[in-house]
C-alpha cells in the first residue's frame, strides 16, 4: 500500500508541475495533460509493483536464511496476492474518500448536469478496480518468476485500458462494461496461477469434498 | 433557524396562486420559497410562519419600490416608551388620536423560525430562479421529479426567547465560565453632541446658565439586519441639522449669546429610544455636564424632506401646555419659529392642541420634566413616508435627483432639488436658533449652504467613500469608509454613521488650528491647548492634485461623544418597561447555496445494493476460505523458490 501511495504521489506532482506550468485557459491542452497525467501514472504504478516484487525477493532469501527448515514460511504466491490486495485498498480508499466525505451533506451531484447515478458508478468502478490490482499482482509476480516477460506487459496493457476507459465517463457503460470485462479475465487467468482448474471449480461449486 | 442549516426544494413564488403549492399541493415539502418583493408583504409572510411546510425564504427586492408602501415597523412607532400612557394624555396613549405610520405591518416584529435572506443582486436571482426552471417546474399538475433544485440557508441565531433569557444567560456564562459563551449584545452605541459655546465637558454647568437643546436622530432599521439606509426618516434630519449647525457657527457673535445651543444627535432612537433616554438618564444622575434644569428649550427635527407645498409643521405637546408657564414658553418659542421663515420658501404651521407629539427624542425628555419644546416635521398626521424603516427609504424615497453621465466627483457637488430644500429648512432652524439664544442681530445673513447639504446627502446616501468624506477623518479610519451606507445602530461601536457625523460636525462647526500632529494627538501637553472644553483631531486632509499625498492638519471643535447603552443595562433590569431593553443575537455563520437534491429512493438503493455487496463478500471470502485446498491445487511452479 504505502508503495502505491509513493507513486501516486510522484505521478500526481509530475502532473501538477506540468498543470501550473501550462496555460489554465486552454481546454484542450489540460484535457491532454489530464490523459497524459493518467497514463503516467499507470506506468509509475506498475514500475512500483517491479521495486516491490523486487525487495520481496530479496526478503525471501533473507526469510530462507532465518528459517530452521531452509523454508521460507510464506510463498512468493501469497506475497503476490497480498501485494495485489495492498495495491487496490489503497487505490480504492483514495477513490472513495473524498465521495463519501461529500456525500454527507444533503444535495448530491447533477447541478451542472453531470449524471445522478455518479455515487454508485464510483462505487462500483472502485471495486472492479481492487479486484483488478488483487489479479494483476498475481499475474505480475508470476511473470517476473517465470521470466515470463509478456505476463508483465498483458497487465500494464491492461491497466492502461482499464484507466484510458475511464475517459468514456460520464458514458458509464463505455467504462464499467469493459473493466468488468478485463476483470473477468484477469480472474480467471489468475486463478488458473495459483493452481485452479476447472475440474476444482465445479468440484466447490456442487459441493464435494 | 436551525445549527446545520435549513434545506428545501426551491419554489419561486411570483404571484399569490403559486403560494398554493407550497402550502398545499406540492409533494416535496418542505419548500424553500423564492419570494418576489411586491408579495412580502404581512398577509403572506404570516401565512407562511404558520406552515412547517416552509423551511426558509429568500426574497428578491422589489425594484422600483413597490408602488402601495411598505413597512415593517410599528403602527405606532415606540409605543409604550415614550410620554403618553394612562397617566400622561391617556387619550393620547397608543396613537389612539392619531396613527403615525398606518402602513406599518409589525413585520419586523415578528418571530420567524426560519432563515430569511434578502437577494440584492438581480444576478443571483436570476441563478436560482434558472435552477428552477430546469429542474422544479411542475409539469402538467404533478409533481416535477427527482432530482430537485434545493437550497440550503444557514443563520443560525444563538439567543432565544427574550432578552432577560438570553442577557441571563450571558451573564452567567460570563462570570463562571473560563471561555464565555456569550449569546446576545445588547444595542449600543454614542450620541453625537457638540456645543456652540465651549463647555467644560468633564464639569458642571451652573444653574443658571440655559440651554437650547437641538435634536434629531440617526440611525434607522429595516426587516433584515444592517440595511438601513433610512433616507427620510433618519438621513434627512439629521443633514439638515448639520446644516444649520454649520450655519450657526458662522454667525460672527456667538460667543456673545446669552444662553448656549447644543446640537445633539441620538443614535439608537429607532429601538426604544436608547440614545435619548441614556442621555435623560446621565442628566439625572449627574453624569453629564448639563442637567434637566439647563434646559431653556427644545427643538427636534425629525422627518422633514417630502414637504407637501412647502409646509413644515410644528408639533407640540398639548398635556404639558397646560400649565401656564410652559404654554407662555411653548408659544414664544413658536413664534420665533415662525418669524423665522420670512423670506423662505418654508411656511410653518401648528399641528395643534388635538394632536400629540410625534415619536420623537423630546417625549423622553418630557417624561423627565416639562420643557418647553417643539417638533418639526413634514407631515401633519400620519407619516409622509410610506417606506418607515424599510429596505426602500431609499434616496428615491426623498426625491433625490442626479442627471445622467456624472462623474463620482461631479455627483458629489451636484446640488439636487432636495438639498435645496433642505437647506431651506436648515436656514431656518438656525435663524430661529439664534433667535432664541437671545442674539439681536438681524438673521437675515444665516443661510444654510446648499453645497454642503448636497455633499452631505451624496456621502450618506450613496457613496461615503467619497472625497470630501475621506479628507475629514483620521488616516487610520480609512477603513470605515464602505460603499453603500447604512445606518443601524448596531453592537460594535462606533458604527460609520456615528464617526460621520462626528467628523462632518467638527469639520463644519470646528476651527482649524495650527499645531503639529503630536501636539494635536497630545493636547494635554500643550499648554494653550484647554483641553476641558475643546477636542482635538488630526484628519487626513484632502489629496493634493495629482500626487497621492495628503496634507493634514488639526481641528479644533466642541463635538463629543457620550454613551448611548440603554440604562436597563446599566442597572442590570432586563426586563425594564421603562427604558429600551433591545439586544442582538450572536451568530457563527451566515452563508447559503443550492445544489440538487436526489429522491429518498435512489439513496436507499444506493444504501441496500452497497450492504448486500458487503454481506455477499464477506460470505465468499468465507467459502473459498474453508475450500481453499479444493479449488487450489498444490502449486507445480518449478524452480520459483530459489535459495
Amino acid at each position: 500500500a504505502f508503495f502505491w501511495l509513493v507513486s501516486l504521489l510522484l505521478s500526481s506532482l509530475v502532473w501538477f508541475i506540468a498543470v501550473k506550468a501550462s496555460d489554465p485557459r486552454d481546454e484542450p491542452l489540460q484535457k491532454g495533460l489530464l490523459i497524459f497525467g493518467v497514463m503516467f501514472s499507470v506506468l509509475l504504478q506498475e514500475t512500483f509493483r517491479f521495486l516491490y516484487y523486487k525487495l520481496l525477493r530479496k526478503a525471501i532469501e533473507g526469510l530462507v536464511a532465518l528459517s530452521e527448515d531452509g523454508c521460507s514460511p510464506i510463498s512468493i504466491q501469497q506475497m503476490a496476492y497480498v501485494a495485489g490486495v495492498g495495491f487496490g485498498l489503497m487505490s480504492g480508499a483514495f477513490s472513495m474518500i473524498n465521495l463519501l466525505a461529500d456525500a454527507l451533506g444533503p444535495g448530491t451531484v447533477g447541478i451542472h448536469g453531470d449524471s445522478q447515478l455518479y455515487f454508485l458508478t464510483s462505487a462500483f468502478m472502485t471495486m472492479v478496480l481492487v479486484f483488478l490490482h488483487t489479479f494483476w499482482g498475481i499475474l505480475f509476480f508470476h511473470g517476473c518468476e517465470h521470466r515470463r516477460w509478456w505476463e508483465i506487459t498483458a497487465v500494464v496493457v491492461m491497466h492502461l485500458a482499464v484507466s484510458g476507459s475511464t475517459f468514456c465517463n460520464p458514458l458509464y457503460v463505455g467504462s464499467l462494461v469493459p473493466s468488468y470485462l478485463l476483470m473477468a479475465a484477469a480472474a480467471t487467468w489468475a486463478y488458473l496461477l495459483s493452481g485452479g482448474s476447472a475440474q476444482n471449480l465445479r468440484r466447490f461449486l456442487l459441493c464435494k469434498s | 433557524a436551525s445549527i446545520s442549516g435549513d434545506t428545501g426544494v426551491i419554489h419561486v413564488v411570483e404571484k399569490e396562486e403559486d403560494l398554493n403549492w407550497v402550502l398545499t399541493d406540492g409533494p416535496h415539502p418542505p419548500y424553500m420559497i423564492l419570494l418576489d418583493g411586491n408579495l412580502f408583504n404581512r398577509r403572506v409572510m404570516l401565512q407562511l410562519k404558520g406552515t412547517s411546510r416552509v423551511s426558509g425564504l429568500a426574497v428578491a427586492v422589489a425594484k422600483p419600490n413597490p408602488a402601495q408602501g411598505f413597512s415593517p415597523g410599528l403602527k405606532c412607532p415606540n409605543e409604550g416608551f415614550g410620554v403618553y400612557s394612562k397617566d400622561y394624555g391617556p387619550q393620547f396613549a397608543h396613537c389612539n388620536t392619531t396613527v403615525w405610520n398606518p402602513l406599518g405591518s409589525g413585520l419586523s416584529y415578528e418571530d420567524f423560525d426560519f432563515p430569511i435572506f434578502l437577494l440584492e443582486d438581480a444576478n443571483e436571482t436570476q441563478v436560482i430562479k434558472q435552477c428552477y426552471q430546469d429542474h422544479n417546474v411542475p409539469r402538467d399538475g404533478s409533481g416535477p421529479e427527482y432530482p430537485l433544485c434545493a437550497m440550503q440557508l444557514f443563520s443560525h441565531m444563538h439567543a432565544v426567547t427574550s432578552t432577560v433569557t438570553c442577557m441571563r444567560r450571558s451573564s452567567l456564562q460570563s462570570t463562571f465560565s473560563i471561555n464565555p459563551e456569550v449569546v446576545c449584545d445588547p444595542l449600543l452605541d454614542y450620541n453625537v453632541w457638540s456645543t456652540l459655546q465651549p463647555i467644560n465637558s468633564s464639569g458642571k454647568v451652573e444653574p443658571d446658565k440655559k440651554v437650547i437643546i437641538v435634536a434629531t436622530r440617526i440611525d434607522s432599521h429595516s426587516f433584515f439586519w444592517n440595511i438601513a439606509p433610512g433616507a427620510e426618516s433618519a438621513v434627512s434630519s439629521f443633514v439638515t441639522h448639520l446644516a444649520a449647525a454649520e450655519a450657526l457657527h458662522k454667525v460672527s457673535d456667538v460667543h456673545l449669546l446669552r444662553r448656549n445651543v447644543m446640537f445633539t444627535f441620538f443614535q439608537g432612537e429607532t429601538f426604544d429610544y436608547i440614545g435619548s433616554s441614556r442621555m435623560v438618564y446621565d442628566m439625572e444622575k449627574d453624569k453629564f455636564p448639563l442637567r434637566l434644569n439647563n434646559i431653556h428649550s427644545f427643538v427636534e427635527l425629525n422627518q422633514v424632506a417630502l414637504r407637501n407645498d412647502s409646509v413644515l409643521w410644528m408639533h407640540t405637546d398639548p398635556v404639558s401646555r397646560m400649565n401656564q408657564s410652559v404654554e407662555a414658553q411653548v408659544r414664544n418659542l413658536l413664534d420665533i419659529l415662525s418669524n423665522s421663515s420670512a423670506g423662505a420658501n418654508v411656511t410653518l404651521q401648528e399641528a395643534g392642541y388635538s394632536q400629540p407629539l410625534p415619536p420623537s427624542s423630546f417625549q423622553r425628555f418630557l417624561r423627565a420634566q416639562h420643557i418647553p419644546g417643539v417638533v418639526l416635521t413634514d407631515h401633519r398626521t400620519a407619516f409622509q413616508n410610506r417606506y418607515y424603516q424599510s429596505m426602500y427609504d431609499t434616496p428615491e424615497n426623498i426625491r433625490m435627483q442626479y442627471p445622467e453621465g456624472l462623474s463620482p466627483e461631479e455627483t458629489l457637488e451636484y446640488v439636487t432639488d432636495t438639498a435645496k430644500s433642505l437647506a431651506e429648512v436648515a436656514t431656518v432652524v438656525a435663524r430661529a436658533l439664534y433667535q432664541l439664544a437671545g442674539g439681536a442681530n438681524d438673521t437675515s445673513a444665516i443661510q444654510a449652504d446648499p453645497k454642503t447639504v448636497t455633499r452631505m446627502l451624496y456621502g450618506f446616501l450613496i457613496k461615503m467613500n467619497n472625497s470630501w468624506f475621506q479628507s475629514i477623518i483620521k488616516p487610520d479610519l480609512k477603513g470605515i469608509l464602505g460603499d453603500v451606507p447604512q445606518h443601524y445602530v448596531a453592537v460594535s461601536s462606533p458604527v460609520n454613521t456615528t464617526y460621520l457625523v462626528q467628523y462632518v460636525l467638527a469639520n463644519l462647526t470646528g476651527a482649524v488650528v495650527n499645531l503639529t500632529k503630536e501636539e494635536c494627538m497630545n493636547p494635554d501637553k500643550t499648554p494653550s491647548s484647554e483641553k476641558e472644553l475643546y477636542e482635538y483631531a488630526w484628519v487626513q486632509g484632502s489629496l493634493d492634485p495629482n500626487s497621492t499625498s495628503r496634507a493634514p492638519y488639526c481641528v479644533r471643535s466642541t463635538v463629543h461623544l457620550s454613551k448611548a447603552l440603554s440604562p436597563a443595562f446599566e442597572l442590570r433590569q432586563w426586563g425594564s418597561t421603562e427604558y429600551s431593553t433591545w439586544t442582538e443575537s450572536r451568530w457563527k455563520e451566515i452563508r447559503a447555496r443550492i445544489f440538487l437534491v436526489a429522491s429518498k429512493e435512489l439513496e436507499i438503493i444506493t444504501l441496500v445494493v452497497g450492504i448486500a455487496i458487503l454481506v455477499f463478500s464477506l460470505l465468499a471470502t468465507y467459502f473459498v476460505n474453508a475450500k481453499a485446498d479444493i479449488l487450489f491445487s498444490s502449486p507445480r511452479d518449478s524452480g520459483a523458490v530459489a535459495y
